[in-house]
């Protein structure tokens, strides 16, 4: 047996068939719709690294069962960008080499988003705090504290 | 496997008399964790999610009744001045992708002895309000809700709709020992209410035995040496003590993240700590009204 999954996906209505009952939003996001973005580390909550927003809430995507997007909007780093502009997150984490092997940047770049969208001059604890569900474990964290501050200083109304 | 996908509270309670075998699912931090790595594979999933009430609180004749589906998140955000015990134990679960999903609901439908809320709804002494189609619905206090390591005073019908506790009257407070800040599932963990207009204390002990449990002996004992009246400081032997009393009430092993020893030790630092801040806090109060 299998469902039908209908959501909006970077803006756009999709229908997914043939998925399994106690597939996971990430599988179907990877495996099924081409949006291998939001990557697959842990499968279970701890790395943050399929962090996508879920009715603008940032969520592990390995963790929400597909069915329970049903009619509910999806946003994932592949919809961050402004067609070929990037999001200021993800110019600030390239700039700042916040970037090595890549595994843990799209949930990275969703979560920062999600932070300077709430917080747009978040302190050190607080950037800390709001990253506490990502794991990286190629950078030691100082130069993705350093992107998330450039980001941030680039994103603030200039005076 | 089904994916069962309930409108409406009354349809999920149909769904789970047709199926009591279905496994309710509201955050799935728990649920999909166990599927993912096929420990888990269940004829049928019920869905929650589109049970909207279950996501909100509301206040009938001073006492606040929260939906079980209330995520951490939005919690911390609206009750922590209501549950400040229980907003402080939301703050320490897992990471903000977990917390913004995971429910307290799901704590409790889980029942793992390890669940943070659990110590704080124990010792505000809050009810759950379950139900089921057959027989309506219930109040359980959280006393009697924990029967066993992951084993609740939950019917295979039934579902979880609420939990009902009164506002703080006094202070609260959470502590819980892990290897780090975040995603840490708790080595022990302890909950302390003060309630100074009846002069009780309420507590909640978690991760140091099968299931979450007061510490009967220390709340009696500390209620009757507290000085309520006064702005006293506390005599450290009372203080010395109340920990000894909360050690003893737990039943601690030896595993993977602690020793029982250090369990049962650790125990009593957090019962003497979190007693102090909360009869600082107290103190403070009686001395700006
Ligand atoms: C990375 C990670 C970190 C975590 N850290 C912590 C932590 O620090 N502290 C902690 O306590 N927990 C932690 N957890 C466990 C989990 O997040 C919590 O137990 C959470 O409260 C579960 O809520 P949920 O809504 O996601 O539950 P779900 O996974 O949806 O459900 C959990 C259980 O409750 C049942 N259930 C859910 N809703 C109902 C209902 N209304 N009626 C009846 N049964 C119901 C389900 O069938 C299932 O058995 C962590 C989990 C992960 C993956
Ligand atoms: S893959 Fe989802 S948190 Fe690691
Ligand atoms: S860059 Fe490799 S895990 Fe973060």
């Amino acid at each position: 047996m299998s469902i039908r999954v209908n959501f909006t996906v970077n803006g756009s209505a999709e229908s997914v068939d043939g998925v399994w009952e106690g597939e996971s939003l990430l599988y179907v996001l990877r495996e099924r719709m081409g949006l291998p973005g939001s990557k697959n580390a842990c499968e279970q909550g701890e790395c943050g690294s399929c962090t996508v927003y879920l009715d603008g809430i940032p969520v592990c995507a390995c963790l929400v069962a597909a069915g329970q997007v049903e009619g509910r909007s999806v946003r994932t780093v592949e919809g961050l960008a402004d067609g070929d502009r990037l999001d200021p997150v993800q110019e600030a984490f390239l700039e700042c080499g916040a970037v090595q092997c890549g595994f843990c940047t799209p949930g990275l770049i969703v979560a920062c988003h999600d932070l300077l969208a709430r917080n747009p001059a978040p302190g050190d604890a607080e950037i800390r705090e709001a990253l506490a569900g990502n794991l990286c474990r190629c950078t030691g964290y100082e130069k993705i504290l350093d992107a998330v501050r450039l980001a941030a200083a680039r994103r603030a109304p200039r005076p | 496997m089904e994916f069962l996908r309930p409108a409406s509270w009354a349809e999920a309670l149909e769904l789970k008399a047709e199926y009591p075998d279905a496994v309710p699912i509201q955050g799935g931090t728990d649920v999909m964790v166990e599927i993912n790595f096929d420990l888990r594979r269940p004829a049928r999933l019920l869905d929650l999610n589109p049970v909207a009430e279950l996501s909100r609180w509301s206040t009938t004749g001073g006492v606040l009744r929260v939906g079980a589906g209330m995520t951490y998140t939005s919690l911390i955000r609206e009750l922590s001045a209501d549950l400040p015990g229980l907003a402080q134990a939301s703050r320490t679960v897992g990471s903000p992708q977990i917390r913004n999903r995971g429910s307290v609901g799901g704590n409790l439908g889980a029942a793992s002895p390890a669940g943070d809320s659990h110590p704080p709804l124990l010792a505000a002494d809050a009810e759950i309000e379950v139900e089921s189609r057959a027989r309506g619905s219930r109040l359980i206090p959280a006393t009697a809700f924990y029967q066993g390591v992951k084993r609740s005073a939950l019917a295979p019908d039934e579902l979880i709709r609420a939990f009902h506790v009164a506002p703080a009257t006094g202070p609260q407070y959470f502590s819980k020992i892990g290897t780090r800040n975040a995603m840490v599932i708790a080595v022990c963990s302890f909950a302390i209410a003060l309630h100074p207009r009846r002069r009780a204390v309420g507590t909640g002990i978690g991760s140091a035995a099968p299931t979450p449990r007061r510490a009967g002996a220390a709340e009696e004992y500390i209620a009757a040496e507290l000085d309520w009246d006064s702005r006293a400081a506390l005599d450290p032997r009372v203080v010395a003590r109340f920990g000894e009393l909360v050690a003893q009430a737990a039943s601690p092993i030896d595993d993977v993240r602690g020793t029982a020893d250090y369990r049962r030790h650790a125990l009593g630092v957090l019962a003497r700590r979190t007693l102090t801040w909360a009869w600082h806090e107290h103190m403070r109060e009686r001395t700006t009204t």
